[in-house]
């Protein structure tokens, strides 16, 4: 006995159409979710991977070369970042600092809450270097700047890429969280969208398939990008 | 700063060194000096200390006591009313640019060609100009046969001649003193003469002071000037290498040699 509706049935057409999917719809609200993408959720993600990516870096290194009494308080607070959530965050600064920008906090929290995860990648890279390399710019009286910059961290970089850039696709999909700061993102665009006319299911699958449209070539660009940096042979 | 050019004062001093890892001894009362241009061979069984004296000239050990002069000036410690006192970091960095250092795991970074290893401290150390450092480069790669490796990296070449790279790395600076780590041991045993024959044409045809431990008897008797056997962190035996190869002392030293040379 089936008392079911089944999901495909031809319904009368109209404003409270019964289709799970309606075509129309999903094409007229494309173009707004979209532009949320563009004007948000990549612009977040790329600003705070850029930030994320240098201060994680500054992070490591600071506690490599501080005293150590300093390092421990760069750790302390790192992980004090890392170990409270990124919404926690995100409202903090915005019922805080009012005055300030939502995107701005946006950029600001992701940037630093991500530069934390990537300090301890940094890190496990930088320890990954042979302590034979040290040496060997010790013998040449290198100085400590270039040996940073040129022994260092190019070869801790070369075993950081693939999880500095699956931290990049970890952000990506946590700016939704930008929504607790009123920020016009795309799934609370979507979700918007969504309200006015009851229709989440074109609204919400359309802004999953722009994630997956971007996260992919993303995770296919930073396998490229770690064959690239392989070394000759 | 002046360079002491005397003669007379030994390239390397080493005054009462001592040297712990934790609470385990390693060197202990040594004290022995090298002249300038002199080719002296640490030899013994390993643990005996050889190369910690190496990488305590090339500071990437600590000194735990004693002192250790380079061209009569203190290169970690000096001593100043009767207690140790640790020399400045410039001071320290000015020795130690005068001393080159070639690995058992020749240690050329894999980020860089064999030209851009050779080139990266004559230029940002010494401030050579680029041009200049890059026709070094080229004639020490000429020098250690491999003309054609320049823009390689260094992960494409063989054992041997990445250690011949390093070789070359470690002249470009122009070293008064070249610390040799047991430059062979890490090599497929064809290429070993290859390597050493560079290292005979260098000591042949330079006034480079060399420090070198090696387990390649012949080698240290053909290019050292004094053999030095250890054993336990202490001398047990100098002398030429003529002296020391064929008419040893110390018993220690004749079961050491019958040994590495029943092998060899």
């Amino acid at each position: 006995m089936n008392t079911l509706t089944p999901l495909f049935t031809a319904q009368p057409s109209g404003e409270a159409t019964g289709n799970i999917w309606d075509w129309d719809f999903a094409l007229e609200i494309f173009p707004e979710i979209l532009t949320a993408f563009i004007q948000v959720t990549l612009l977040v993600t790329v600003v705070g991977t850029a930030i994320a990516a240098i201060l994680g870096l500054v992070i490591a290194i600071l506690i490599r070369v501080l005293p150590t009494p300093l390092a421990l308080i760069v750790r302390w607070a790192a992980n004090f970042i890392r170990m409270t959530p990124i919404v926690v965050q995100l409202l903090v600064l915005y019922y805080g600092f009012t005055w300030m920008d939502p995107l701005l906090i946006g950029f600001i929290v992701f940037g630093i809450h991500y530069a934390t995860y990537m300090s301890e990648v940094y890190r496990a890279g930088i320890e990954s270097v042979p302590k034979g390399q040290w040496e060997a710019t010790k013998a040449l009286s290198m100085s400590a700047g270039r040996t940073w910059r040129r022994v260092v961290i190019p070869q801790a970089l070369r075993s950081t890429i693939p999880s500095l850039g699956n931290y990049a696709i970890s952000m990506f999909k946590d700016t939704p969280f930008l929504f607790v700061i009123s920020v016009a993102e795309m799934v609370s665009v979507a979700q918007d969208l969504g309200a006015q006319t009851f229709r989440y299911t074109e609204a919400i699958t359309i802004a999953g398939l722009i994630f997956l449209a971007a996260s992919y070539p993303t995770a296919l660009l930073i396998n490229r990008l770690e064959k690239r940096l392989a070394y000759a042979n | 700063m002046p360079t002491p050019t005397d003669p007379e004062t030994p390239v390397i001093e080493f005054v009462d060194v001592e040297k712990r890892f934790g609470s385990n001894t390693v060197l202990k009362d040594l004290n022995f000096s090298v002249r300038r241009g002199e080719r002296v061979t640490l030899i013994g069984p390993s643990g005996s200390g050889k190369t910690t004296i190496l990488r305590l000239v090339m500071t990437l050990e600590e000194l735990t006591g004693g002192y250790i002069f380079v061209d009569g000036e203190p290169l970690t410690h000096r001593e100043k009313d009767g207690k140790r006192v640790a020399v400045s970091a410039k001071e320290q960095k000015h020795l130690r640019t005068r001393i080159g250092m070639v690995f058992q795991q020749f240690n050329l970074f894999p980020n860089m060609t064999v030209l851009e290893n050779i080139i990266e401290a004559p230029i940002h150390v010494l401030g050579q100009s680029k041009s200049e450092a890059t026709a070094k480069a080229h004639s020490l790669l000429e020098q250690v046969g491999l003309p054609d490796k320049a823009n390689e990296h260094p992960m494409s070449l063989s054992g041997g001649q990445q250690q011949r790279v390093a070789i070359a790395r470690a002249l470009a600076m122009d070293p008064e003193i070249l610390l040799l780590d047991e430059v062979t041991s890490a090599l497929d045993p064809e290429v070993v003469g290859d390597v050493l024959n560079i290292l005979r044409t260098v000591a042949d045809t330079t006034n480079v002071t060399m420090l070198i431990v090696t387990h390649e008897m012949s080698f240290a008797r053909d290019v050292s000037h004094k053999v030095m056997m250890f054993d336990g962190g202490r001398v047990v035996e100098e002398g030429a290498p003529e002296k020391i190869f064929s008419d040893p002392t110390h018993e220690r030293t004749k079961q050491f040699l019958s040994a590495v040379l029943r092998d060899a």
